[in-house]
C-alpha cells in the first residue's frame, strides 16, 4: 500500500506537467496564430491550414499530451479537485503572455490571478479523491 | 450568436469533463510516462465515452475559437469559466463527489478570478 505523500507527491507531479504542457502548448499556438491572417471563422479549412504553420502543430501535439496528463490526474484526484487547481494554469498564461508576447496585464488582471491562487490554494487543502470507484488499479 | 457559441461551449466542456472523470474513476489510477500513455491511449479506444468526452472537447475547442474570432477575449474567458460551477454541482450530484464548504468557496474564489482575469 503506497504512503499518503507519496501519492500526493505523484498528484502534484502529474498536475504540474499538465499546468506546464498546457501553457506551452497555449503559448505555441497563440504565436503560431499571430502569423495567420485572420478568416471567416465558419470555414473548417482555415483551422486544417492553421495546423501546416510549425507552431500551431507544435502546440496542438502538446495540448494533446497535457489533455493525457488530465485523465490521468482524473484517475487519481476528484473532477471538483482538479478544476480549480489546474484554473492555476490561467496565471502561467498572463505570465507568459506578459513576458513573452508582451501582453499588458491590468491591476485587475493581477487581482483575477491572486484570486485564482487563494482559490486554488483553498482547494488544494481538500481530500483530492473522495470517491473509490476503481476497477482496474495499476 | 454569441450565446449560442457560449452555450455549445459550457455544454460540451460540461459533458466532456463529466465523462472523462466518469470513465477514469473506473479505470483506475493511471500513470504518465510513455508507457503510461500507451496504456491509456488503448484505454481511450475502448471505452465509448472518453471517445465521446474527446468529440464534446473538439467542439468546446473549435466554438471558443469561433467564439474569439467574433468578441473578444475578455468577454470569452469569463464565459467560459462559467462551465466550473455547473461542472463542481455535477460532480456532486452525478459523480457522487463529496463537496465541503472549503471546496465550493475554492471554486466560486477560482471562478471569480477567472471573471477578473478576461476583463
Amino acid at each position: 500500500m503506497r504512503s499518503l505523500p507519496r501519492a500526493l507527491l505523484r498528484t502534484y507531479s502529474v498536475l504540474l506537467l499538465f499546468i506546464g504542457l498546457k501553457a506551452a502548448g497555449n503559448l505555441s499556438l497563440a504565436w503560431g496564430m499571430t502569423h495567420l491572417t485572420a478568416e471567416a471563422s465558419a470555414n473548417p479549412l482555415f483551422y486544417l491550414r492553421a495546423m501546416l504553420d510549425p507552431f500551431v502543430a507544435l502546440g496542438v501535439v502538446l495540448l494533446i499530451v497535457a489533455l493525457l496528463a488530465r485523465m490521468v490526474l482524473l484517475s487519481v484526484a476528484d473532477l471538483s479537485f482538479v478544476l480549480p487547481v489546474t484554473a492555476v494554469g490561467y496565471v502561467l498564461a498572463a505570465l507568459l503572455g506578459k513576458a513573452v508576447l508582451h501582453e499588458v496585464v491590468t491591476r485587475q488582471r493581477w487581482l483575477g490571478i491572486f484570486l485564482i491562487f487563494g482559490g486554488a490554494a483553498l482547494v488544494s487543502f481538500t481530500r483530492q479523491k473522495t470517491t473509490d470507484t476503481g476497477e482496474t488499479s495499476k | 450568436m454569441k450565446w449560442f457559441l457560449v452555450g455549445v461551449m459550457v455544454t460540451a466542456t460540461v459533458l466532456s469533463d463529466l465523462l472523462q472523470s466518469f470513465e477514469m474513476k473506473r479505470a483506475g489510477e493511471q500513470s504518465v510516462g510513455a508507457r503510461g500513455f500507451i496504456r491509456l491511449l488503448k484505454i481511450i479506444a475502448h471505452r465509448r465515452f472518453l471517445i465521446l468526452a474527446i468529440v464534446c472537447m473538439a467542439f468546446s475547442f473549435f466554438s471558443f475559437m469561433a467564439l474569439v474570432q467574433v468578441e473578444p477575449l475578455s468577454f470569452a474567458v469569463p464565459a467560459s469559466a462559467a462551465s466550473y460551477i455547473l461542472e463542481t454541482v455535477l460532480a456532486k450530484l452525478v459523480l457522487r463527489e463529496q463537496i465541503g464548504m472549503q471546496r465550493a468557496a475554492g471554486a466560486l474564489i477560482v471562478l471569480a478570478g477567472v471573471a477578473l482575469l478576461g476583463g
